[in-house]
């Protein structure tokens, strides 16, 4: 005891306070802790975010040819893709199918959670109906659903002997048809079909993640609701929903990324689809890119994309933040 | 705190989808630096399935007869056109990481990587096999560039066919149209009996744009079409718009579903009878040929109307990239390419017709006797759907022009987008 003070006495009196505990902090274990990460931490700075860089850094070049031209173009590049038809029919349909198709993940994946946390007999069997076609990629989704709503095929056949025809994806409407910049503003109904396909594919995730909330719960909070004299419709509306907010921030969170960036849905499915109404951004930047050689277009688009990902992800990565502190 | 716990892993796991998919997209574009092999002889192409896979199969096997000691590397990418290949293709030649010798379409697509300094010519090689002559003049001006030969046509198809069903011609006593008032002719008699005249299908929109490309060849004539391409003709002239005129008013009479099907697709309406017609390059005869239907019996093909004497072509070629490790063994494989014994052992397959003007006729059938025929007397074009005619980056563009004009059918927007693209030929 008395040694540790006349140690620490004259280090005290010669240096800053803060030094010693500082040098605590980088000790043995840090270091072989920072050596443990570091390596990805490179990585993930150099092949993540050092590409993102590199891929600004090309949409703002004039690469737009087989040979590579970094020449710099300002914004030349982006005025002219949001000047573009194809690209402003992409926003048009993004907006839409990321709206429809994540109130119909999120609405469908509550009320199957519901369901199978009845205390069901089969439940793991529902349970595995459900996720099943989360096993699948959209690569074969697409493929499928694609001949299941043919105008000509699948399902078509039933409803041609009730007298509907539906032109499903080869649908060229668009509701309500307001005229903006150079397209028709509204929902194109072809879009719709995609919605389907792709909701068919995530609702399984979304019952997962539902169903994982639904027994974190305590039945003790039900029971109490009971006690009070709230009718089953009041509790799941006044105490259970509530209890899965942030489950259900999580899953609107990961549905938005994915269908902002959806590409092999589209391209096995539906392709760009007449007047382009059911191209997406991502589909665009690959043609764009890879079949037009316009790269720095490509890039410009691929920015685009980013940061409407980054309009949904940024303001969740910081509440998340300051949920854990 | 499970609450809390939830969130993380979900905010963990929504970073690293979106993490990973990022970054699948920017490495795409600059991986390719895998090592080509030294000793093999790479041979890319988009050959995968059916005839076509056959075709360089034989011709392979023909190759491995002549040069036993070389090992050959197939190296086909699947999917339609050419789709993928094209852009593995371009990855790899950005990466200084070149096949041995690859397939392109004659024209713009191969004087892309002319243009970019990246292609050997080929010349010696053509005085060396005594090739002077063998090849047709146009077409040799396709793979051409200040007098320097850069590619080896193998195979030639035709763009401008209309196929028919030959039944429903017959049981309705109708005449394959050879104008455009015939076509309408018969598309208003098929179309009150119920038949859908014309069959399209571009789920990929160069199903489209080639029946377009075929009416602006009709029109034009084929000089003022491969203007067209310089710029000496502009696409404000009459003869575009019209043409537009009537490219509206045949899509008045294609089948209702045409956006969601692929040429394979449109070809088995007309197999089918459901549809009477379809404007399809002569790929096609291998789609029917396949469904045991019989030339002449069950279908049959004339020229586009009004584009008879004109040959609207659709060559693959291939090509000798700088750089590569092994060029005696490349100028080898090119021999037997070019040669006529390479080219008959790979085009009856395939179902094309030999480049090489010196083809044994007896080995191809009676549609191709036929084409090869017209191929030595009409007057060659370069496909625009096909990306002879112009760079890939305009061909996206008409293809995107064309996309809008099927549906909104505005004559005066469709030439003013072309007009705006045009911009992009030098």
């Amino acid at each position: 005891m008395s040694d540790m003070v006349t140690q620490g006495r004259p280090r005290l009196s010669n240096q800053p306070a803060f030094k010693p505990r500082r040098r605590r902090r980088m000790n043995a274990d840090r270091w072989i802790a920072l050596g443990f990460i570091l390596p990805s931490i490179i990585l993930i700075a150099v092949f993540v975010y050092g590409f993102i860089g590199w891929t600004g850094y090309v949409s703002l070049s004039q690469w737009n040819s087989f040979l590579p031209d970094f020449s710099f173009a300002g914004f030349d590049n982006y005025a002219y893709i949001f000047k573009n038809f194809r690209f402003q029919a992409d926003l048009r349909n993004t907006i839409f199918f990321t709206l429809f198709f994540i109130i119909a993940v999120v609405i469908l994946g509550l009320v199957l959670a519901i369901f199978i946390d009845q205390k069901l007999k089969a439940e793991s069997l529902f349970r595995n109906i459900f996720l099943f076609p989360m096993a699948l990629s959209f690569v074969v989704t697409g493929v499928v659903w694609r001949w299941v709503l043919s105008p000509s095929t699948g399902v078509n056949l039933f409803l041609e002997h009730l007298g509907i025809h539906l032109k499903w994806y080869t649908s060229t409407a668009i509701f309500p048809h307001i005229h903006i910049g150079m397209i028709d503003f509204g929902i194109p109904a072809a879009v719709i079909p995609v919605v389907i396909a792709a909701t068919w594919q995530q609702t399984g995730f979304s019952l997962a993640m539902f169903l994982a909330g639904l027994r974190g719960i305590p039945d003790e909070l039900r029971e109490a609701a009971r006690m009070d004299g709230a009718t089953e419709l009041q509790i799941y509306w006044k105490v259970i929903l509530p209890q899965l907010k942030p489950i259900m921030f999580s899953v609107i969170i990961i549905m938005a990324h994915i269908s902002l960036k959806i590409f092999d849905l589209i391209y096995t499915m539906t392709g760009s689809g007449a007047n382009y109404v059911t191209d997406m951004p991502g589909v665009n930047m690959f043609e764009t890119t890879f079949k037009a050689n316009y790269y720095a277009q490509g890039a410009a688009i691929a920015m685009i994309m980013l940061l409407l990902v980054a309009i949904f992800i940024v303001p969740y990565l910081i509440k998340s933040r300051k949920g854990d502190a | 705190m499970k609450r809390s716990l939830a969130v993380l892993l979900g905010s963990i796991l929504a970073l690293a989808m979106i993490l990973t998919g990022c970054g699948k997209s920017d490495t795409a574009a600059s991986e390719g630096s895998d090592s080509s092999d030294g000793g093999k002889l790479e041979i890319f192409s988009w050959w995968t399935a059916g005839g076509e896979a056959d075709g360089l199969n034989a011709l392979i096997d023909v190759f491995n007869k002549k040069q036993p000691d070389i090992e050959v590397k197939n190296e086909a990418v699947a999917g339609g056109a050419g789709s993928n290949a094209k852009a593995v293709l371009a990855t790899r030649m950005q990466g200084g990481n070149p096949p041995s010798t690859f397939q392109v379409h004659g024209g713009a697509e191969l004087m892309a990587y002319v243009d970019a300094g990246k292609m050997e010519p080929l010349n010696d090689l053509f005085k060396k096999n005594g090739w002077d002559g063998k090849f047709p003049e146009d077409l040799i001006d396709m793979v051409s560039k200040d007098g320097k030969i850069y590619g080896i046509p193998v195979d030639i198809h035709r763009g401008n066919v209309l196929w028919y069903n030959k039944k429903v011609f017959d049981d309705n006593n109708l005449q394959p149209p050879k104008t455009f008032d015939e076509f309408f002719d018969v598309a208003d008699k098929l179309k009150a009996k119920g038949i859908t005249p014309l069959a399209i299908g571009d789920k990929e929109v160069w199903g489209s744009t080639m029946v377009f490309e075929n009416i602006l060849l009709a029109e034009l004539g084929p000089d003022k079409y491969k203007q067209l391409w310089t710029g000496e003709v502009t696409f404000d002239d009459p003869a575009v718009k019209k043409s537009a005129e009537i490219f509206k008013k045949m899509i008045g009479y294609i089948n209702d579903d045409h956006s969601s099907l692929a040429w394979q697709d449109a070809s088995q309406l007309v197999a089918d009878g459901k549809a009477a017609m379809n404007i399809m390059g002569d790929w096609a005869k291998g789609y029917f040929t396949s469904k045991n239907l019989k030339y002449n019996e069950d279908f049959g093909a004339v020229p586009t109307p009004e584009s008879d004497g004109s040959f609207m072509v659709v060559a693959d070629t291939f090509g000798k990239p700088k750089g590569v490790k092994n060029p005696d063994q490349v100028d080898k494989f090119l021999t037997v390419l070019g040669s006529v014994d390479g080219q008959d052992a790979f085009n009856p397959k395939k179902g094309s017709i030999p480049a090489n003007v010196d083809g044994d006729t007896s080995k191809y059938d009676d549609y191709s006797k036929q084409a090869m025929d017209d191929f030595k007397t009409d007057s060659l074009t370069p496909s625009l759907a096909h990306g002879s005619a112009a760079p890939q980056g305009f061909m996206t563009k008409v293809d995107e022009a064309v996309n809008v004009f099927v549906t909104q059918k505005n004559v005066d927007n469709f030439i003013q987008s072309l007009t705006q693209a045009s911009s992009l030929l030098k």
